[in-house]
């Protein structure tokens, strides 16, 4: 048997989750966990004779993927106390890799927000800096493995959700293609945008449980029937001859200087391994806020019709059962969510349809085209800031739309479908700043090759 | 496009979300912010639309007539706010008329 | 065919019935149309449920392939267009039936589309003919039991996600019979293809219509009302009348006519409105994401219309032709696709079409009735009961005792030979016998015997009479007849 036991692991993570204060008096990041199951699980996995590719690595996992032992409340009042009677696929096939759930982590709502203030059971904290918000709507898992309690977490993406909470907290955030990692037991927020992601404290963290979880799935019809390369080999690939694409309407007038200058310093660096830069345009850029904030609460708005009280969840008594689905509803939901349901119910009611709807999806393919014009021009990635600020403080954002900013570079790969990852690319007045890379569709290789390559080129430097 | 008190209304019960008054004029306030921000894709000429995202979709993977089904490792009783003889059970509807019409279509 | 009539009474004379019908059809799979849940009815309340068709979070719906063969088989025999792409979408809204909150169906993209079924004559001889303007494929919902337990509606959800189809058809009825004669058509047709067990009672075929009226010769449509909660086909025609009716009615005073839905009460023969305070419905279609377009190749589209068995009219059309029988009879064996198949397996083995389309009609459909049974399982094969015409044919049997040998030949199953033997019903045609008989009744009647024999013809028939008494109706007419003749020396 190689490495620590998988029993050794799980009990420093959750001596881990008290040294920090992972719970609600302190990070809240993990809002459930189970000892004693999860040690279980360990001497399960201890007393195989293969222990698999994970060996016992604790697993930290978005409370939106359903899990059997543990609650999934999607950070929502209205799933109070559900526990999942299935599992989610992803889950299952970590399980069988020899991966151990130790606790289910803090969320916006439904996974809508961006920073993870949005959550019913209280917003989580940057273990950089407390007084800070960790991103989102993953940011519980974010926080998780950047206070060390994991090395990998489970977080998903709609429109930014890993990505940018990685930046936030300074660790590495992986968004799949759309379709390569199963959403079978993934809580559906917007289902033409949904992807679970992987978090990892390094590139290659990332990329062990990224080969792991893709691949396709008979129980979701979206999801792609392709072979998946080993990601770690990527490692082995050097920069040079991989031609880096530099769309100019990430790097905006508006763009804090300190953060487009630790961009530059990457991109240096990258060119110094090798790799050749070219400044590019994806033109329809600034339309995907727009069309991301039509799709997603139209979508959304569907997606949670199904919570109504009547099979599972908290179910609050009306007269009536009018009134029951209401007070259910109006109880169980919280401010955020009760917007963007009003607004995708809105988007799609009679007569506002072709206006915003439509007319977003139609916007969407330019922006999907922009991706595919760039990518046929011989670019193999591309490389932008992956949030236009860092880590802001608790409370910082009232208003929502300018909340909904955050997701402003990340947003167009839900969007077009392509991959896309968060690495550490320095720190601002102290805070961490992560660089994105975006891939062609099913070409993760090519993006986890330029994140080693940084990685490598940064060394200490990323996380300074 | 503004949104007015009725359509916000009118959203409301259909997604059967109560809002009291305060809300009312918050979400009229709010969706007309937000929406203000959408009105730039009215500009957007999408008449030469390539289709290149349709063109990437594959077409959709069909299941096999056959079981087994998928099981729940915890019976509906176990969760479901209530149950009686096998029933869920909902606040009876006052008459027939309730009915959504899809329940006759 | 059938011939329907156009109603013309009182106030409702000066007006014309404009009907369009929507039908719902389970589609006969084994699974649910998104997951592998068992499709079967009868099971206790929620047992065939999944996370999926329970709409539990992060459930996924999978498209069953089988429902797809069943809809384009039953949209092609409906002289539909199969469309190679169509686009599932979601109908947007809130009941305790369903489970996620939408139905997954199909809106602007249908599997299929541009059907046109001709489903009758009127008196004039026109063709009475329905456009069917797409089949759509869809989910069922589950079922709300409101008067189960008091105070509470109670819902099983094992028929939520059954597959079912659509049928939209145009506006294309004017009258009731000429509803009911679509729907007749459609229900046979189905049955022929055995897509589904379109039983109206158990509800794998539902119906609702769209009516209007309008001043006869005027060409425009108008303001229709929805008809729904008919459980029968007559319950579709008797609700037509009366919302008809109705409208005529209003019309009739000045009156207009309100869009609305109208729900028929078969038990007091009466519409009435649906709670009209529903709010106006807005189902918020948009395409399903989580369900890519479903692609069929134009090959596989081919091979199930190669694979479609001759229908409904085609062999109405060819019965007539090759059997010459009347309109009528034709009508009663196609009736089903099972039934034309006993009779024409019968026809094979027994070429008299039109004595085994009497013996069908008759004893064959009688027993059936009596018994309850369905022709599949029916005890006497065409080949047996095509051995029994044979007999009657040879005058082996009387036509008398092949009623009789059928009767035991369903009841036993044994070949009608040996029943006719074994029971004594072969008719006796041997001389000797059949002479000795004569001579005993010459014997025992010498007086009718004299004046016959001496030119009384008419006795003939009294004679014979006594000759079949006394052979206990086993002698055959036809030759003791001829032996008479024969003793009357006018042989
Ligand atoms: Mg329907
Ligand atoms: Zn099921």
């Amino acid at each position: 048997m190689t490495g620590p036991s998988a029993v050794a692991q799980v009990s420093r993570s959750f001596q881990r989750m008290s040294e920090v204060h992972a719970g609600s008096d302190g990070l809240n990041c993990i809002l459930w966990s189970d000892r004693d199951g999860a040690l279980a699980a360990a001497r399960e996995i201890d007393a195989r004779a293969d222990r698999g590719a994970l060996a016992g690595m604790p697993i930290a996992v978005k409370d939106n993927i359903a899990t059997l032992d543990l609650p999934t409340t999607c950070g929502s009042r209205i799933l109070d106390g559900y526990v999942s009677p299935y599992e989610a696929t992803v889950i299952t096939r970590l399980r069988d890799a020899g991966g151990v759930v130790i606790g289910k982590t803090n969320c916006d709502e439904f996974a809508m927000g961006s920073s993870t203030e949005y959550s019913a059971w209280g917003p989580a904290r940057n273990p950089v800096d407390c007084s800070r918000v960790p991103g989102g709507s993953s940011g519980g898992s974010a926080a998780a493995v950047a206070a060390g309690i994991v090395r990998v977490a489970l977080g998903s993406e709609t429109g930014g959700s890993v990505r940018q909470p990685a930046a936030y907290c300074g660790v590495v955030g992986v968004k799949p293609t759309y379709g390569r990692v199963s959403r079978y037991g993934l809580v559906a927020f917007a289902s033409s945008l949904d992807q679970i992601g992987v978090f990892g404290a390094t590139v290659e963290d990332a990329a062990i449980v990224m080969e792991l979880v893709a691949g396709r799935d008979a129980r979701d019809a979206t999801s792609a029937d392709r072979a998946v390369p080993r990601y770690r080999e990527a490692a082995e690939r050097p920069l040079a001859g991989l031609v880096i694409g530099r769309p100019r309407e990430y790097f905006p007038p508006t763009l804090d200087s300190r953060l487009a200058a630790l961009c530059d310093r990457a991109l240096d660096a990258m060119r110094a391994a090798g790799a050749e830069v070219r400044d590019v345009s994806l033109p329809h850029t600034d339309l995907a806020i727009p069309v991301y904030y039509i799709i997603a609460p139209a979508e959304a708005s569907s997606n949670l019709a199904r919570f109504d009280g009547v099979r599972y969840g908290a179910r609050s008594a009306g007269a009536g059962l009018r009134a029951m689905y209401e007070h259910t509803r109006s109880r169980g939901f919280g401010p955020e969510v009760t917007r963007r349901i009003l607004l995708g119910t809105y988007v799609l009611s009679a007569g506002y349809y072709d206006a915003y709807y439509r007319k977003a999806q139609e916007v969407r393919t330019l922006i999907t085209d922009d991706f595919a014009r760039v990518f046929a021009s011989g670019v193999h990635v591309l490389f932008t800031p992956t949030a236009p600020t860092p880590a802001f403080p608790l409370g910082a954002r009232s208003d929502p739309y300018e909340m909904y900013l955050n997701d402003i570079f990340t947003a167009t790969a839900n969007l077009a479908g392509v991959p896309g990852m968060s690495i550490p690319i320095g720190r601002l007045d102290g805070l961490p700043v992560g660089g994105q890379f975006m891939a062609p569709h099913f070409d993760e290789v090519a993006m986890f090759r330029a994140a080693f390559g940084l990685e490598r080129a940064l060394g200490a430097a990323a996380h300074a | 496009m503004a949104v007015k008190r009725d359509d916000v209304a009118h959203v409301a019960a259909l997604a059967r979300l109560a809002l009291d008054e305060a809300q009312m004029t918050l979400m009229v306030t709010e969706l007309n912010g937000i929406l203000a921000h959408m009105d730039v894709l009215q500009q957007v000429d999408t008449a030469g639309d390539s289709g290149t995202a349709a063109l990437e979709q594959a077409g959709m993977p069909l299941r096999r007539d056959a079981g087994p089904p998928l099981s729940l490792a915890r019976p509906l009783e176990s969760f479901a706010p209530s149950m009686r003889d096998g029933f869920l059970l909902v606040p009876r509807l006052a008459t027939h008329e309730d009915a959504a019409p899809e329940d006759l279509e | 065919m059938t011939t329907t009539r156009e109603v013309a009474s009182g106030a409702t004379a000066r007006y014309e019935m404009v009907v369009g019908l929507e039908v719902h059809v389970q589609l006969r799979t084994i699974t649910k149309a998104f997951c592998c849940c068992s499709s079967s009815f009868g099971a206790a309340p929620n047992v065939n449920t999944c996370p999926v068709c329970l709409a539990l979070p992060g459930a996924l719906p999978v498209l069953n392939e089988q429902a797809v063969r069943l809809a384009v088989r039953a949209a092609l025999a409906l002289g539909c267009t199969v469309n190679e792409e169509s686009i599932f979408a979601r109908k947007n809204y809130f009941y305790p039936d369903l489970p996620k909150g939408y139905q997954i169906s199909q809106f602007d993209r249908p599997i299929a589309e541009h059907g046109r079924l001709v489903v009758g004559a009127r008196r004039d001889g026109s063709p009475v003919e329905v456009g069917i303007t797409r089949v759509h494929m869809e989910e069922d919902a589950g079922k709300s039991v409101h008067d189960r337990f008091p105070g509470v509606s109670a819902i099983d959800l094992n028929r939520a996600g059954v597959p079912l189809i659509e049928i939209v058809s145009e506006p294309d009825m004017r009258s009731a019979s000429d509803a009911g004669a679509y729907l007749r058509l459609l229900r046979q047709i189905l049955e022929y293809v055995d897509v589904s067990d379109v039983n109206m009672e158990e509800g794998s075929l539902r119906v609702d219509a769209n009516v209007s009226a309008r001043p006869r010769g005027e060409t425009r449509l108008g303001t229709k009302t929805e008809v729904k909660n008919m459980n029968s086909f007559s319950g579709v025609e008797r609700a037509l009348e009366a919302e008809f009716q109705r409208q005529c009615a209003m019309l009739d005073r000045g009156e207009r006519v309100v869009q609305m839905t109208m729900l028929w009460d078969g038990s007091r023969g009466e519409v009435r409105p649906a709670r009209s305070k529903e709010q106006s419905h807005d189902y918020r279609y948009f395409p399903e994401p989580d369900l890519p377009p479903l692609r069929l190749l134009p090959e596989w589209i081919a091979r199930i219309r190669a694979e479609l068995p001759e229908l409904p009219q085609a062999r109405r059309e060819r019965f007539l032709r090759e059997f010459g029988l009347a309109t009528a009879d034709v009508e009663v064996l196609t009736a089903t696709a099972p039934l034309a198949d006993y009779y024409e397996r019968l026809v094979a083995a027994h070429p008299d079409a039109k004595a085994s389309a009497n013996w069908v009609m008759g004893e064959v459909l009688a027993a059936l009735n009596a018994s309850g049974g369905s022709i599949a399982h029916f005890p006497v094969q065409p080949a047996a009961l095509a051995r029994l015409l044979d007999l009657v044919r040879d005058g082996a049997v009387s036509h008398s005792a092949a009623k009789r040998i059928f009767e035991i030949m369903v009841r036993s199953g044994d070949p009608a030979d040996t029943i006719a033997s074994r029971e004594g019903l072969l008719q006796v045609r041997d001389a000797d016998e059949l002479r000795r008989w004569v001579d005993e009744v010459f014997a025992e009647h010498p007086v009718e015997a004299q004046r016959f024999t001496s030119g009384e013809r008419k006795l003939q028939g009294v004679l014979v009479g006594f000759v079949m008494k006394k052979s206990g109706g086993r002698a055959d007419p036809k030759r003791v007849n001829q032996l008479l003749v024969e003793r009357s020396g006018g042989g």
